[in-house]
């Protein structure tokens, strides 16, 4: 178990690594106007080698990339080209909104479209019709639009949460939940809507087993049925789509961030690409990937325990 | 790999209810279906128009996407010549919508054509071909798969430039693992059909193969991506475009909806336009991909309540001459619905009793609707079935027409059942030992340690030799012989009246089968129990019963004590079935014919 | 001296285990067998004995990893694609299950054509050698235009009975062809195959579990256990007057369809297994196998 952990992690940092070097060769095809637009539109040609000399972009590519490594492999990612604030404790301070976005956005798409789900999969009839219409609703509108929906109608017309902007949570957790409501509502709407079909088609699956008639043979309680046996077998696959929601949320997250104006990790690595500024490119890379292995990671022993079949031995 | 011996058939007693005008409407081509389904009309209609607007759009407006006129700032719409106003720059919006959708066209086509490549050849190539190269494909698609897309645009930023045509093609590539995974499950699942094997001992070309057999299921479900797939594209291109990627020289939805969100309050329907029809055009991709769903995979399975059947007002009413029997089912009918909306009975009219102790065989082919009546008197038919007439007594009680909790009651205690399929009759992610305890507990109040000791005691009643081992197993780590003996303890833990058994045998090993009769009849004598003993075998008939129902088409066409049924069958069905037996005396006579010739070749 | 139809010794076949850097398993140790022409040899086994491997390695759908098949002489065991393309003219094969061994997609005609094209037969020999195939197995003319689901499970195994016997070939390997099977269209599908055989003398190798089928259509009979061949013989005597004890305990464990031969073929089989008890190793018990991979692998 220990040992099967630990060959992930690795894998997840060979992988990191893999990532990191392929976004770095493909940045290099553009150092020269990365260090242009550190000196402003005026630079000389002449100026633009002096600049990239001191930046040391100058030297082979895979020196470089091998020098970011080496530090990045004792905790320095560098400072950022254009504030000079060290990458780490920038991206540190920025990941805090973004994940408390993303995270509640998840807890929230898991409640819901496992709800929905499985209320639409037994109930049949208007419940059945009510969650395929939510969820197809969440299909059909673009993310964006979504977003920009609930910002006029919560925050415009109903003045219910702020349109923009953010509070910390240590600074007031009432106006910081307000602050991120639309936001992670937004982010929900997308998500659970395929959750919810994910959940209710495998539930329909697992109802129709046999396994679930001779269960209620046996005199077993239908609510027992759903919920111990039937859920837990549908569980895996709708743990693997909420996954690829996570990562699709840190995506998402991007955009939502620019619309709501929040200081976030994605609104921070747009600036930072817009600019070329490749320490943070490379730092937020590096981050994003090893974010991603963890919950890979952790998806897969949730489902070794729900089904004994995957189980590592 | 062998085969076990599985007699199929009766499994597909449920399902397969064979509708040759249902056949015969399917083999419709896919295509005047989806004519046929009015959300794919509408949907793929108002797709063309918007397509075929942003062709013409140089010869319908009089000005081009970009061109600013002081004059046109903030226009209203329909204000000379601009049909829907200027923006706030100045320009045409109407120009500017139409432009706009030729982008998105632009993306969804670089996007889906992109993904739709890499993913389709690797994934034909991945799953039909060596397990090595498959090793290598599946490691470099997760690895794509894992990166958040979005994040991997934006970093690439310097190096694309923010030229959305070649952001699209990079978004391609990070949809491409998805169709990659579609493609390489069905190449499999097609590779293991038998017609596949048929079509390589016919000596088909590999080529042949993949075109003929294999590309022709994966068509349907790529087709279907492909509406998603362009959905995506359009969704990220403008997503993009309103984070402010790319020259503002691009006309785009997301520009024109950052545009007109900054000018919010003053113009509101700047905003809108360029929502609307993005939202239209996301929309009838997702509802045509819906709809190429249905016709091309069948239409969505239908929610499944867990529930006693709906008893019609006339069920249970029967309360004619009480048989003192144990088990009594009178006139029992149940019908299904077909898709026409009419009901198609499946039992009509089946009227047999069981005596305490006694064991009846229902006996008949596949269809002979004796596993429905088995599932009618249990109550659980699927929630779709109707009972149309009838009454099942069971101890005086009538079963039919209570609800699923009153049936939870009788279910288990008085009348319990083992399944055909061991394996599948199990839930795969319980220990025997929790199912067994769950069940024991259900019926009979006690704690958890004495239903554990309960559950051990019976494990080893049904001949278990390791009954810890087993206790402490998940289902797929028990052979399928030990799966049913545990399935035979979970049944008879109550000490039922009755036990109904379908086709207990049927899936298992001859010498198996032997011991699983044996120990049904032990159980039998010792519980006092009588036994519904469902099946399509008369060897387990003569072995296992007292009495003979023989079922056809849904109807009990005789019934009788065993010895007579074998010696003097009186129904003509009945001597059919017993005519196309194959018994001691069926052993091939005649000599192999061509050998004799070549015996004569050579003694010459 | 003519070489036999098909010879098959110490033919060993392994497969893989399942996932990384697991052990490969034999499933095939050494089996030996021949077939003559025109003649029906019997495989007969229980699940995991190997019988539908022997089949599959003969098909080339599996490639061994020892011995040697040999088909009228010539040495078969590893022959390519090419050759296996001209072998398919007189080896074929009719599968277990009727639903899955025909494409869903293709019509009837087109199934049938596809083994007659690759041998190079024009359209118009392909349909009339479709409809001559359709008569013999008992289909009806128009069955051609017609897809597989709108037939019944016994139609559908006539269908890949034609296929098999389009390009006229000498061997048939049938895998448990009637197992899927209701009673009365088994027994009538069961017919077909020996009347087939009686007018085109095509060899079959008929695997099954089930002694009764073996019985009706077997000239000669091997019974197959755990990867090895532990008795063949006439099929007469294997079947009603079995040597090895495996094969007496599968015998007796067959329950017959009479009551009163029944009873007593039971008690044979009990006493026979209270005689084993009392002196182990005369017959290993077969069941109470604690190997997961045992059923239905």
């Amino acid at each position: 178990m220990i040992l099967y952990v630990l060959r992930r992690l690795i894998a997840g940092l060979v992988l990191a690594v893999l990532v990191t070097m392929i976004t770095f060769l493909l940045l290099s095809t553009s150092f020269d106007d990365i260090a242009g637009s550190t000196l402003g539109s005026s630079a000389t040609p002449a100026r633009i080698e002096e600049q990239k000399a001191q930046l040391g972009l100058d030297r082979p590519v895979l020196v470089q990339y091998l020098d970011w490594l080496f530090h990045a492999v004792r905790g320095d990612f560098g400072l950022s080209y254009f504030t000079s604030e060290p990458v780490r404790s920038a991206i540190a301070a920025r990941l805090g909104v973004t994940l408390s976005v993303v995270l509640a956005a998840l807890l929230l798409t898991a409640v819901v479209g496992v709800t929905l789900g499985v209320l639409a999969a037994t109930r049949g009839g208007v419940v059945d019709r009510i969650a395929q219409g939510a969820s197809l609703f969440g299909h059909l509108v673009p993310n964006l639009l979504i977003a920009i929906g609930l910002v006029w109608l919560l925050a415009l017309r109903l003045h219910w949460f702020p349109a923009t902007g953010y509070t910390p949570l240590g600074e007031d957790p009432t106006r910081w939940a307000a602050s991120i409501a639309i936001p992670v509502l937004a982010l929900t709407a997308a998500g659970a809507a395929s959750l919810t079909s994910q959940v209710r088609g495998a539930m329909i699956d697992e109802l129709r087993k046999d396994y679930v008639r001779t269960l209620r043979t046996r005199g077993i309680r239908p609510r027992s049925i759903l919920l111990r046996h039937a859920l837990r077998n549908a569980a895996g696959p709708a743990l693997t789509v909420l996954s690829l929601e996570f990562v699709q949320m840190f995506g998402g997250a991007l955009v939502i961030e620019q619309v709501f104006a929040l200081p976030g990790f994605g609104s921070y690595a747009f600036n930072a690409s817009l600019q070329g500024d490749v320490p943070i490119i490379m730092g937020i890379t590096l981050f994003a990937v090893l974010l991603v292995v963890c919950v890979n990671l952790l998806v897969d022993l949730a489902n070794g325990w729900l089904n004994p079949k995957a189980r590592i031995r | 790999m062998s085969t076990a011996p599985s007699n199929a058939t009766p499994a597909r007693d449920q399902g397969d209810r064979h509708d040759p005008a249902e056949a015969a409407a399917s083999r419709r081509s896919p295509l005047r279906r989806l004519l046929r389904d009015p959300q794919a009309v509408i949907s793929a209609g108002i797709l063309l128009v918007i397509v075929a607007l942003g062709l013409l759009t140089p010869l319908i407006t009089d000005h081009g996407p970009n061109q600013a006129s002081l004059d046109a700032i903030n226009a209203d719409a329909g204000s000379h010549g601009y049909l829907l106003g200027g923006d706030k720059s100045g320009r045409d919006i109407f120009a500017r919508l139409l432009s706009s959708v030729n982008t998105s066209v632009v993306a969804a086509l670089i996007g889906t054509g992109i993904a739709l490549a890499i993913g389709v050849a690797f994934g034909l190539i991945g799953g039909y071909y060596d397990r090595r190269l498959r090793a290598v494909t599946e490691w470099v698609f997760s690895l794509v798969m894992t990166f958040p897309g979005l994040l991997l645009l934006i970093v690439l930023l310097p190096v694309t430039n923010g030229d959305y045509r070649v952001t699209m093609m990079i978004f391609g590539v990070l949809l491409s693992p998805g169709v990659y995974r579609l493609v390489r499950n069905l190449v499999l699942s097609v590779r293991s059909e038998l017609y596949v094997d048929a079509a390589r001992v016919s000596g088909l070309p590999d080529r042949r193969i993949l075109s003929r057999h294999i590309l022709y299921t994966v068509r349907g479900p790529v087709v279907i991506a492909t509406a998603f797939l362009a959905g995506a594209s359009i969704g990220v291109q403008s997503g993009l475009a309103f984070l402010g990627v790319g020259p503002s020289t691009v006309p785009s939805f997301g520009a024109m909806i950052a545009d007109g969100f900054t000018n919010f309050y003053e113009e509101p329907l700047q905003f809108l336009w360029p929502s609307l029809t993005l939202g239209v055009i996301t929309a009838s991709l997702v509802l045509l991909g819906n709809s190429l769903r249905d016709v091309l995979e069948g239409g969505r399975p239908e929610p499944s309540r867990i529930t006693a059947p709906a008893p019609r007002p006339t069920t249970g009413l029967t309360t004619g001459a009480g048989s003192s029997g144990l088990l009594t089912v009178e006139d029992l009918a149940l019908a299904y619905p077909t898709s026409s909306g009419e009901l198609k009975e499946v039992v009509s009219g089946v009227t047999l009793s069981l005596e305490a102790g006694e064991t009846l065989g229902l006996v008949g082919e596949s269809g002979s609707g004796k596993t429905q009546t088995a599932f009618a008197i249990l109550g659980v038919l699927p929630a779709e079935a109707v009972v149309t007439r009838g009454s099942v007594r069971l101890d005086g009680r009538e079963l039919l027409g209570l609800s699923e909790r009153e049936l939870c009651g009788v279910r288990g205690r008085a009348v319990t059942y083992v399944p055909q399929e061991p394996m599948s009759n199990l839930d795969p992610s319980s220990t025997v030992g929790s199912q067994l305890v769950e069940g024991i507990r259900t019926t009979t109040p006690m704690s958890r340690r004495e239903a554990g000791e309960r559950a051990l005691a019976l494990l080893s009643r049904v001949g278990i030799s390791d009954p810890r081992r087993v206790f402490a197993s998940y289902p797929h780590q028990i052979s399928g012989g030990m799966a049913q003996r545990v399935l035979i303890a979970g049944a008879v833990a109550s000490r039922p009246l009755l036990l109904i058994a379908d086709e207990p045998t049927t899936a298992l090993d001859v010498t198996v089968q032997a011991e699983i009769l044996d120990l049904l009849r032990d159980l039998r004598k010792e519980l006092n129990m009588a036994l519904l003993l469902v099946t399509h075998d008369f060897g387990v008939v003569a072995d296992s019963c007292d009495r003979v129902a023989v079922m056809q088409q849904g109807e009990i066409v005789e019934t009788g004590d065993v010895l007579d049924l074998f010696s003097a069958p009186r129904h003509p069905y009945t001597r059919t079935l017993l005519d196309s037996l194959l018994d001691e005396n069926s052993a091939r006579t005649d000599q192999p014919g061509v050998a004799d010739e070549s015996w004569q070749k050579e003694a010459r | 001296m003519t070489a036999p139809l098909l010879d098959l010794s110490g033919l060993r076949v392994t497969y893989p285990g399942r996932g990384f850097r697991a052990r490969p398993h034999e499933v095939l140790h050494g089996v030996s067998l021949l077939a003559r022409e025109g003649e029906t040899l019997g495989i007969v086994g229980e699940s995991g004995s190997g019988k539908t491997t022997l089949g599959r390695a003969v098909l080339g759908l599996v490639t061994p990893s020892g011995g040697h098949v040999r088909f009228r002489g010539r040495d078969i065991t590893h022959a390519s694609r090419k050759e296996r393309r001209a072998l398919a003219r007189d080896i074929q094969v009719v599968f277990q299950d009727p639903y899955s061994s025909l494409n869903p997609a293709l019509a009837v005609g087109d199934i049938l054509s596809e083994p007659l094209t690759t041998q190079g037969a024009t359209t118009r020999e392909a349909r009339d050698r479709i409809a001559e195939l359709l008569d013999q197995v008992g289909l009806p003319k128009d069955a051609a235009r017609r897809l597989p689901r709108e037939f019944s499970g016994g139609q559908r195994q006539r269908v890949a009975i034609a296929r098999a016997l389009a390009s006229e070939p000498s061997l048939i390997v049938c895998d448990e062809p009637v197992s899927a099977l209701d009673l009365t269209t088994r027994a009538r599908v069961l017919d077909l195959f020996v009347d087939i055989q009686r007018r085109t003398s095509v060899a079959y190798l008929f695997i099954s579990h089930d002694l009764a089928v073996i019985r009706h259509v077997s000239h000669r009979v091997s019974v197959m256990r755990g990867g090895e061949i532990v008795e063949t013989g006439d099929a007469g005597q294997v079947t009603s007057l079995p040597r090895h004890p495996y094969t007496q305990m599968l015998l007796l464990a067959a329950p017959v369809p009479d009551p009163v031969a029944q009873r007593e073929r039971r008690q044979e089989r009990h006493r026979l297994l209270a005689r084993e008890r009392a002196e182990p190793g005369a017959v290993e018990r077969v069941e109470q196998g604690t190997d997961p991979g045992q059923f239905g692998s």
